[in-house]
């Protein structure tokens, strides 16, 4: 892999990474499987893209995208608490209706933002090589999320918003409300996707939306990815984790697209990520395993 | 130690050897990225790959000839892009329309050549079709749908209503849609619209609106592409003709389509790649919309549905599938 493709496996896998957070937010701290990503992540790039081409600042247009992002999640919410709809269904709702949504908002399915004005142009004009200006600014961008939800979910807010994934009927007792960190605790979390959308878009110049296929996977990938390769109950271990996780199957899909060595064709690119995954995911357990037999080996004697 | 400085010299002497040979024959690096996997772009792949074999590069050779595919996905498509330029390929060929803004988003000084995109100004690929001007420059295939509607129409004289499948979700198809919904308004014909958006919904798609029509057009859309023959079967049990907006669509049983054959849209990217190897300025080549008006007729379907083609038909066929 050339520096060239790493450093872009990690602008990626940053971007991904607040994917991974959303998703840490609803499937582990709130419990509730949310498929509603898939719609959000093209929501947010679309927004930021019509309104950049439309003439708004980028970081606006940005600020937009995470706004419109955080509806989507709200939408979902309402399905569900308000309208009694299952979980997974109320997202998948509202993921399918995103489609024909990010089609209206850009008037096409795709919005090219090749020569407009991004976040990064300002960074470009100074002279600096936009290998490194870019990847720099999405990670601070990312550390920046990265230490908002940390700080958020240590909060008395966060605690109420773990509690609900926990035990919820503790939370209704102590006179909180369900419903009300669930419709938070969504809206934030398709936030920080539709965030994730709007960089994905401008460090791309494109935004698409077939972009948004699969993102629930990459984002479930990075979470089981990164926890169990970076185990730890401590609320900022976990975010830096997914962060990690998001990188790592990043790092995954780079190597299988260079697996051609191995005699593999380039139809075989999703077989060999998740084969990567995979070993990733088994390996510490084999580990773990093995020096379990050498105890009981020793004990033995 | 002194077989160590023997083997040392040898060993020089065996790099130098290698590197001279290096020199005398260079070999050129083309990195192909697709989006998917179906037939037309793995068609303009292989026509891109023999075309370059015709002009004198030949894959092991002096040609290296890399190739990934996004299997659909522009994250992944992305990555590629990145991966690629890393590698520093003499020229970069995106196959559609967003494996080409990724390669062209990743470089500005290593050659991008798009094929197989329809609309190149669309997708700000480029801004100017005759001085591309930067580092990006290619073959559109704007399908020539007005034609088509000629050709619909002489295929069933009293045409009314024209149905057509395809994804809503695809740039390239919507395109393709309005040019057709434009150029049937000047005939006064309708067109009923069925969306698919993913193979598994063409076929129900076209069952909704084969009733309502007279002729489905199938669009050079990659979603109804890949399900074309489940599109041709519904059309076959309501006894509809398919015209397909690619010659490809013949051999899986339209029964007739005007274009052009996505192997030869391969073959004439090959030139665009030869003038950048040979060390033509990108920004001086003009863009071109793909050659080759090629009308394939399909008998077999044409009787089973009862429709006889006219002599002049008969006579500009470039194929007649029997």
């Amino acid at each position: 892999m050339s520096l060239f493709a790493f450093l872009g496996t990690l602008e990626i896998g940053l971007v991904y990474g607040l994917v991974a957070l959303g998703v840490y937010l609803t499937f582990r701290v709130l419990d509730f499987p949310d498929l509603t990503v898939d719609g959000s992540f093209p929501m947010g790039g679309a927004v930021a893209a019509t309104a950049i081409v439309a003439g708004v600042n980028p970081w606006l247009a940005t600020g937009l995208a995470v706004l419109v992002g955080g509806m989507c999640g709200l939408v979902t919410a309402f399905l569900a608490v308000r309208c009694g709809i299952l979980h997974l269904l109320a997202s998948i709702l509202t993921m399918i209706a995103a489609f024909s949504i990010n089609i209206r908002i850009m008037g096409r399915p795709n919005m090219a933002l090749l020569g407009e004005p991004t976040i990064f142009t300002a960074f470009d004009n100074m002279g600096l090589d936009p290998l490194y200006s870019h990847l720099g600014v999405i990670f601070l961008l990312v550390l920046f999320a990265a230490f908002f939800v940390t700080r958020l979910l240590a909060s008395d807010f966060g605690l109420a918003l773990r509690a609900t994934g926990v035990n919820g009927r503790m939370v209704s007792a102590q006179g909180g409300s369900i419903g009300f960190y669930t419709y938070l605790g969504l809206a934030l979390s398709n936030g920080l996707v539709g965030f994730s959308g709007a960089l994905f878009a401008q460090s791309n110049s494109f935004a698409d939306v077939t972009s948004g296929v699969g993102t629930i996977v990459v984002g479930l990938a990075a979470v089981i990815l990164g926890q169990t390769l970076i185990p730890g109950r401590r609320i900022w271990v976990a975010v830096v984790a997914v962060i990690v996780g998001s990188i790592l199957y990043r790092l995954a899909v780079g190597f299988a697209l260079s697996s051609g060595m191995f005699g593999m064709q380039a139809s075989d690119l999703n077989l060999v990520t998740a084969v990567l995954v995979a070993i990733a995911l088994i390996a510490p357990k084999m580990k773990g395993k093995m020096r379990l037999k050498a105890v009981q080996a020793r004990r033995a004697k | 130690m002194k077989r160590l400085k023997v083997v040392s010299v040898f060993c020089a002497a065996a790099l130098v050897i290698v590197s001279a040979a290096g020199v005398l024959a260079q070999t050129y690096k083309v990195a192909v990225s697709q989006i998917v996997e179906h037939p037309a772009l793995d068609a303009t792949r292989q026509g891109l790959l023999d075309g370059l074999k015709a002009k004198g590069y030949e894959q092991g050779k002096n040609l290296e000839f890399v190739y990934q595919t996004a299997q659909g996905n522009p994250a992944i498509a992305v990555q590629i892009a990145k991966q690629f330029v890393g590698e520093k390929p003499d020229v970069l060929v995106g196959i559609a329309t967003p494996t080409a803004q990724a390669l062209a988003a990743s470089t500005r000084t290593i050659p991008v050549i798009f094929t197989a995109v329809t609309d190149p100004l669309g997708a700000k690929l480029i801004t100017d079709l005759e001085h591309p001007g930067g580092n990006v420059t290619g073959l559109s295939d704007l399908t020539p749908v007005a034609q088509h509607v000629d050709l619909m129409q002489e295929l069933v004289p009293d045409l009314k209503t024209i149905g057509v499948v395809y994804n809503p979700g695809e740039a390239n198809a919507v395109a393709l849609v309005d040019l057709l919904k434009s150029a049937a308004k000047n005939k006064k014909i309708q067109v009923v619209e069925g969306t698919a958006l993913k193979s598994a919904d063409v076929q129900g798609a076209a069952r909704i609106i084969a009733s309502e029509v007279q002729v489905i057009y199938a669009p050079t859309d990659n979603t109804v592409a890949s399900a074309i023959d489940a599109l041709i079967g519904v059309a076959n049990q309501a006894k509809i003709p398919v015209f397909g907006g690619t010659t490809s669509f013949v051999e899986n049983g339209a029964v007739a389509s005007l274009g052009f054959d996505y192997y030869q849209v391969g073959v004439q990217t090959a030139e665009y790649v030869e003038a950048v190897l040979t060390g033509q300025k990108v920004g001086d080549i003009p863009v071109t919309f793909a050659k080759g008006s090629d009308l394939f007729l399909n008998q077999e379907a044409a009787d089973n549905l009862g429709i006889t083609f006219s002599e002049a038909m008969l006579e500009r066929a470039s194929s007649i599938k029997k």
